[in-house]
């Protein structure tokens, strides 16, 4: 019995290694294809994390997805480091002032950014939508996002309808929230 | 069991020797309360959160910008330790190039240095047993040896005969 000892020891520690690798591995990251694939088949899936209350920057006091539930939300992941989140912030401010009047709203979502270079970029935009940061990135990578920039457009229901994992333009984006603005929640 | 004794004090002292903090470490724990904070000394050992590598070699925007941040924070004349505290409020524990000594993070930590004692333990338990069985084999390979049977008068003479004509 005793012979067997060591052998079981050492294989019971290379077998414990082997999961907790496995167990690393499974939980590196997100795979962003389900909601991709979800989205192109029209599934349209809930709005992940809809309750996370995230700090808003600049200013006193959180925000959730859940707490403008029944608007249409342009969830807008953005840094302030970043190039092509420069180039589309005026047109999502401008997009900002036609949501505004049609219950509806973008949302930025500071990520891999300081405060005070998001709060400086917010200055430099003229960015009037509600702006959050997720410090941890749990919220972003909720939505399978690993980058910047990326948008979401979440419809009354708070299922996301359609998404846009580079930089987006004019168009995109009319087409994608128009059509949203009419349906009642 | 004086053997075993030894053999126990040794597995104690390794292990002590593993686990304990290397005298350079806390030497400078213990002289740097007030460490003067440079980039350079951040960069080591925070990472570019968005390259996932060192700061110190990541080339990007994120990573100009997490410089540009520190560089702000050495100005206000902040030690290492609050501007790395600084920094995970900002980017999250992602930023650390050592993962906090917390939940899942502590194996990082706690199996190097199990491993190695184990290791050691099995050394210890089978390098004896190794020797033993050697010595055994071999003291039973010399009493074989010499537990053989004599030459019998006739061949002795033989061999007496053969080597004196093999001489001359």
């Amino acid at each position: 019995m005793r012979r067997f000892a060591i052998p079981a020891a050492a294989t019971l520690i290379a077998a414990g290694l082997l999961a907790l690798l496995v167990f690393g591995v499974a939980h590196q990251g997100n795979d962003n294809t389900s909601i991709d694939a979800s989205v192109a088949r029209g599934d349209f899936p809930p709005a992940p994390q809809a309750n996370a209350a995230l700090p808003l920057l600049g200013v006193q006091g959180t925000q959730s997805l859940a707490g403008l539930r029944g608007k249409v939300v342009v969830v807008n992941v953005f840094a302030s480091w970043c190039e092509p989140c420069t180039a589309e912030a005026p047109i999502l401010e401008r997009e900002q002032q036609t949501l505004t009047r049609q219950d509806a709203t973008v949302l930025g979502v500071t990520y891999q950014d300081n405060s005070s270079a998001s709060e400086a970029f917010v200055r430099q935009q003229h960015i009037t939508y509600p702006v959050i940061r997720d410090v941890s990135g749990s919220f972003v990578r909720s939505f399978g996002a690993t980058g910047v920039p990326e948008t979401f457009v979440i419809n009354r229901q708070g299922r996301i309808v359609a998404l846009r994992r580079y930089q987006l333009d004019g168009n995109w984006l009319e087409q994608t929230v128009r059509p949203l603005l009419a349906q009642s929640s | 069991m004086i053997r075993t004794t030894l053999r126990i004090t040794l597995l104690v002292v390794l292990a002590t020797a593993t686990l304990a903090p290397p005298a350079s470490t806390a030497a400078s724990t213990a002289t740097t309360t007030h460490p003067r904070a440079s980039l350079t000394d951040i960069e080591n050992d925070v990472m570019c959160v968005e390259c996932r590598e060192s700061l110190a070699v990541a080339q990007s925007g994120q990573a100009d910008s997490e410089r540009a941040y520190i560089r702000g924070l050495i100005a206000q004349g902040l030690t290492k330790k609050q501007i790395e505290q600084n920094l995970v409020a900002q980017y999250g524990e992602a930023v650390l190039g050592k993962p906090p000594a917390s939940g899942l993070n502590l194996t990082v930590y706690i199996l190097p240095p199990a491993i190695l004692v184990a290791g050691l333990i099995i050394l210890a338990v089978t390098l004896p047993r190794w020797r033993r069985r050697t010595r055994a084999a071999s003291a039973q390979d010399a009493s074989s040896t010499g537990s053989k049977p004599p030459l019998d008068p006739a061949d002795a003479a033989r061999l007496a005969n053969d080597l004196a004509q093999f001489r001359g």
